[in-house]
């Protein structure tokens, strides 16, 4: 047990760094040609997300046996968790990191054989299928203590999350979050409250500790103030031109979903929001050339593709300025009282947008659509992301017919690269650019 | 052929269309051809003819899957082309639903011949051309003579399948069961038509629905699709070569004809 302390702290104190640093260093010396691309250099954030990350997996390899380790869904109050001193582990985030290495349909082939349907979504077939092959970029994930499990992003979750307690059999705690219409009523907040402290208990319990409260209340404020820093972030790109493509976003999410709740994840909100910030002052856009269209993207990324996406768009001068996905984390504990985090907190978690009724996403995509000035929309059809992509013909419709924008349904799957038509999707983008002309 | 102002190519899965237009954006000459595998060949050829008729170079718009492949050629897609070449020849605004081989779109077009929004059928072929080709090919029912079979027939079998290779064997097993051909034919029609019937769904009532593409030229289908819809369906002319005029226009000098 002391020994293993000892390598996870080393791991994520001075080993980590260091690889970090040597990896930086090795990038640098590397003389390679810049590629053809319609995007500004990226930002040099990126450096430091990158080793963050790295960091934060590779600690984790050393994590099981030196302190409890939780896996977690993204949506789920980490804020109790992250006080009791848990390494947390985000299992849809290695899942999006599988997706963009492209290794999705030899992990879920995995899983298929053994009798889980292809219609699953992506993010449980690439976890599954990275337990049960051993293949991961990140090397490995700890074996959880603990599972952790928020239904306010989709039910797929609760099922998942059984699984892994039958694979691993430990406790799983669960927060049922029930669908909001309108606003919450207090009857329901309560009974959020009521699975928080049930919660509270199982993982004190795992932990062998109890909760420190007034620890707790620091934690919250520290992902109030994560969650604050990343939407001043996002909100840089209502400068004309925007400062970052909605894409760099996609990427630079990583620690308010990881690591919401440090310190750490701050200082790199605010290195980043200054490097924004700079970039605006000096007019700087994430397109080389001309911002001619400014686009809002509906649904979770397709995170094998979204490279060629934005290539295709930006080459003709379309940058995405905003996201409804990387929009969901500004928003996450944005209504958390340090000083009342436990009814604050089962509020704020429950009315994130996927938790919440279809006016209410109008109400935000419209929001967003003039805040940012957006002329168009590309909604992204999940084939796996059923609850994010309930309701966006009528969306479309809406926001065609109430603001005049452009809008594109573009199918595809957030994970699973054997959803995807390259040269059908090429077409369709490629219409819905000249229908600006 | 004096006064050819532009051409435009439309390589489409099915077929290859190349037309000439003056001007005014007037149809003044075309080839229609089955699609060879050899695009450019093809293409270079059927341009080649067009060009040695009207005496000199003309500018060239291209369309359909094949257009990257058309030497020379101003490349826009199918959805701008098709909107472009049926506004010009319906004179206004509306909705179309242009079925071709291997996909079918419904285009909503603006007062100035603009998209202002589309719809397509993904990644499967069933609800197109050649959905209808494969099956009527297997019943063996010849084009000819379709629509009056289909008008003929007391009652559509309900086919259910809404995916082409599934409804084929669905609709051997109903020809096994003795079920009258012409009812079954009836029944592919509605079928397909209600899938079309999907993706327009939504088109604000005071639009009149234009139609185009290869299957436009299907009686029974243009009949299935008015029933569905519940709402009158107007035939461009010549809806097949749609596309090749909307690519013809988009080169032509000058302002866009009305």
């Amino acid at each position: 047990m002391i020994l293993r302390r000892v390598q996870y702290e080393a791991a994520a104190r001075a080993v980590g760094p260091f690889l970090a640093a040597l990896d930086d260093w090795r990038q640098r010396r590397r003389k390679r040609p810049a590629r053809e691309s319609p995007f500004a250099p990226p930002l040099e954030s990126l450096r430091a997300l990158k080793d963050m990350m790295m960091v934060h997996y590779l600690s984790g390899r050393y994590a099981d046996g030196a302190v409890p380790v939780a896996w977690v869904t993204s949506g789920f109050p980490v804020e109790m968790l992250r006080t009791l001193g848990y390494h947390t582990v985000y299992p849809e985030n290695h899942a999006a990191i599988c997706g963009v290495q492209r290794i999705v349909p030899a992990l879920s082939d995995a899983v298929e054989a053994q009798g889980y349907s292809r219609d699953l979504c992506s993010y449980v077939r690439s976890d599954l299928g990275s337990l049960d092959t051993g293949r991961s970029p990140v090397g490995r994930l700890p074996r959880p203590d603990l599972l952790a499990c928020c239904t306010n992003i989709c039910q797929t979750v609760l099922y998942w999350y059984r699984d892994l307690a039958r694979r691993f059999d430990v406790p799983l705690v669960l927060i049922d979050t029930p669908f909001i219409y309108g606003e919450p009523a207090p009857h329901q907040t309560r009974y959020v409250v009521d699975q928080l402290e049930e919660a509270i208990v199982v993982s004190e319990r795992v932990a062998k500790r109890p909760l420190d409260r007034e620890a707790f209340s620091e934690t919250v404020r520290l992902s109030r103030e994560g969650s604050d820093l990343w939407g001043q972030c996002l909100d840089t790109a209502r400068n004309r031109p925007a400062p970052w493509t909605g894409v760099d976003g996609f990427f630079h999410l990583g620690p308010v979903v990881a690591l919401r709740g440090t310190e750490a994840c701050n200082a790199y909100y605010r290195t980043l929001l200054d490097e924004l910030k700079d970039r605006v002052s000096r007019g700087i856009g994430g397109l080389k050339g001309e911002e001619r269209h400014r686009l809002l993207w509906d649904n979770l990324p397709v995170w094998y593709a979204t490279r060629e996406i934005t290539t295709l768009l930006g080459s003709q001068g379309f940058n995405f300025v905003c996201t409804t996905y990387t929009n969901a984390w500004a928003e996450a504990s944005s209504l958390i009282d340090p000083a009342n985090p436990m009814e604050s907190g089962a509020r704020s978690y429950s009315q994130i947008m996927l938790n919440r009724d279809l006016p209410n996403k109008l109400r935000l995509l419209e929001r967003l659509s003039r805040e940012f000035a957006v002329d168009g929309a590309v909604l992204h059809s999940d084939r796996s992301c059923k609850p994010y992509s309930i309701g966006q013909i009528d969306l479309k419709d809406r926001l065609a017919r109430d603001l005049g924008i452009r809008t594109l349904l573009l199918e595809a799957d957030h994970n699973d690269p054997r959803s995807w038509a390259s040269e059908l999707a090429a077409n369709r983008i490629g219409a819905f650019m000249e229908s600006f002309s | 052929m004096s006064g050819a102002a532009a051409i435009g190519v439309d390589v489409g899965s099915t077929t290859c269309k190349v037309v000439a237009i003056d001007g005014t954006g007037a149809l003044l000459d075309r080839r229609v051809e089955p699609t060879d595998p050899r695009i450019e060949r093809q293409v270079e050829r059927l341009v080649g003819e067009i060009r040695a008729t009207a005496g000199r170079e003309l500018p060239v718009g291209a369309t359909g899957y094949g257009r990257k492949r058309v030497a020379g050629a101003r490349a826009l897609t199918e959805i701008t082309c098709h909107a472009r070449g049926a506004f010009a020849r319906a004179g206004r605004a509306g909705t179309l639903v242009d079925m071709g081989g291997q996909d079918t779109k419904v285009i909503r077009i603006g007062p100035s011949g603009e998209v202002l929004d589309f719809a397509m059928n993904d990644k499967c072929a069933a609800g197109t051309g050649r959905f209808l080709e494969v099956i009527l090919g297997r019943l063996q029912v010849p084009f000819e003579g379709l629509a009056e079979l289909v008008a003929g027939a007391s009652r559509p079998v309900p086919v259910s399948s809404t995916c082409t290779v599934f409804a084929e064997s669905e609709v051997i097993s109903l020809v096994a069961s003795d079920e009258p051909l012409d009812g079954i034919v009836k029944g592919l029609h509605v079928a397909l038509a209600s899938r079309v019937a999907a993706l327009a769904r939504g088109v604000p009532a005071g639009d009149e629905i234009l139609m185009s593409g290869g299957v436009a030229l299907n009686g029974a289908m243009v009949a299935s699709l008015r029933e569905a819809l519940s709402r009158p369906v107007r035939v461009l002319p010549d809806p097949q070569l749609t596309g090749a005029v909307g690519a013809a226009l988009s080169v032509l000098p000058g302002p866009a004809p009305r």
